[in-house]
């Protein structure tokens, strides 16, 4: 359901002003969003102040300077710090960004930081993905095949193996998902961007012999057709992908089954 | 994770922080104006049916629909209706798969923003 603000425990407070670096002349404002379940309070957005001329260039170098100089507690994910695994997915700006490969120079004024939107957060900067992971586990991502297993491997040929790129890449973030107002309002049973542009993967992949059953699961009006072509998907993959455009291809292939 | 007790978690916020891109202004447009529409076509089943209770009806509902602020909201309805014509042909477009890379999208919101606006006034002077 559509509910434009948020409920009572989410709203954000002010919170806390932490002291600027000693002797530091190019100092940048961070305001980052800080919620705890241990206290029981609601959501604040503290302000830190960063020395640039001690730190690296993106985002996360920042946070974890953050971490480890002025506030330990401070909580997020983060892993390989490439672009690669997908963990350090917030908000930053307005848009949802992967903290090791967005660039501070990006970024006009104070760096503002929250979870991805319209999630149930864990802490800080941390939500629960349990329900997005559940829903990629649904589309099936994985070879479906019924002819007998081939002696040595499944083939394809080029052509067919290029039909997989700009989708096998994604490393599931969840920026797209969680950047998709259709998600944020019916994400219990819209399956989202992300689990979509599997489905598809899955769907024109030449050695899957599953469609017609991978077809038959999508049809549902919230499963799939909660795609409204909003777009911001695409604008914000981290990896330059398009679930928008491998939805409008799943719908297609919904109108013109052979399978 | 299943197991897990949830306790209190916030929602992390969403329109409030998120920045929209123009596709999606493009694309919630389309909705206001696609319910604007419907408001308006009451209005003039409103304006139509009243030339049926007799004159002075008519005159009545006739003079509000074409007061100023009359005026205004028909004009505002016009464009709705070029808005979303205009847009609904992009998603014809889109329904094909084709023209649906970020810039092109992008480029396409200002096309169609431009043609309401030429549209609207090109209607306004032949009518």
């Amino acid at each position: 359901m559509v509910q434009l603000t948020l409920p009572k425990n989410s709203q954000m407070r002010t919170g806390k002003t932490w002291p600027k670096p000693e002797g530091a002349k190019n100092l940048r404002k961070f305001q980052i969003y800080r919620w705890s379940p241990d206290d029981g309070e609601n959501p604040r957005v503290d302000t830190y102040f960063v020395d640039m001329d001690s730190c690296g260039p993106m985002v996360l170098d920042a946070l974890i300077k953050i971490k480890s100089e002025i506030d330990p507690t401070l909580t997020f994910r983060r892993s390989c710090r490439e672009g690669i695994c997908g963990s350090c997915a917030m908000n930053i700006d307005g848009g949802n960004r992967l903290a090791c490969i967005f660039g501070m120079d990006e970024v006009k004024g104070d760096i503002k930081i929250y979870p991805l939107p319209h999630m149930p957060v864990v802490k800080d900067l941390v939500p629960d993905l349990t329900h997005f992971y559940a829903q990629h586990a649904s589309i099936k991502p994985w070879l479906e095949t019924k002819s007998n297993t081939p002696a040595k491997e499944w083939k394809q040929s080029i052509e067919d193996r290029e039909k997989l790129d700009g989708l096998y890449e994604c490393v599931m973030c969840a920026c797209c998902s969680t950047s998709c107002p259709s998600y944020w309002w019916n994400g219990d049973r819209y399956l989202g961007p992300a689990a979509l542009l599997h489905a598809y993967r899955w769907l024109i992949d030449s050695r899957d012999e599953a469609t017609g059953e991978r077809l038959d699961d999508l049809h549902d009006p919230f499963k799939l057709y909660r795609c409204h072509t909003i777009m911001n998907c695409a604008k914000t993959c981290p990896k330059g992908l398009n679930p928008a455009k491998a939805i409008a291809e799943v719908k297609k292939m919904m109108i013109s089954r052979t399978h | 994770m299943a197991d897990v007790n949830r306790g209190n978690r916030p929602l992390s916020p969403h329109l409030q922080i998120y920045r929209l891109p123009l596709a999606a202004i493009s694309s919630i447009l389309n909705r206001i104006t696609g319910v604007g529409m419907t408001l308006a076509a009451l209005l003039i089943i409103w304006w139509f049916a009243a030339g049926a209770f007799g004159a002075a009806y008519f005159d009545f509902v006739d003079g509000l629909l074409t007061s100023i602020l009359g005026h205004l909201v028909l004009i505002g309805s016009l464009a709705a209706l070029w808005y979303h014509m205009l847009n609904s042909i992009r998603h014809l477009i889109w329904d094909t798969g084709r023209m649906m890379g970020v810039e092109i999208v992008e480029k396409t919101s200002y096309a169609v923003f431009a043609g309401t606006v030429i549209f609207t006034l090109l209607t306004i002077i032949i009518i």
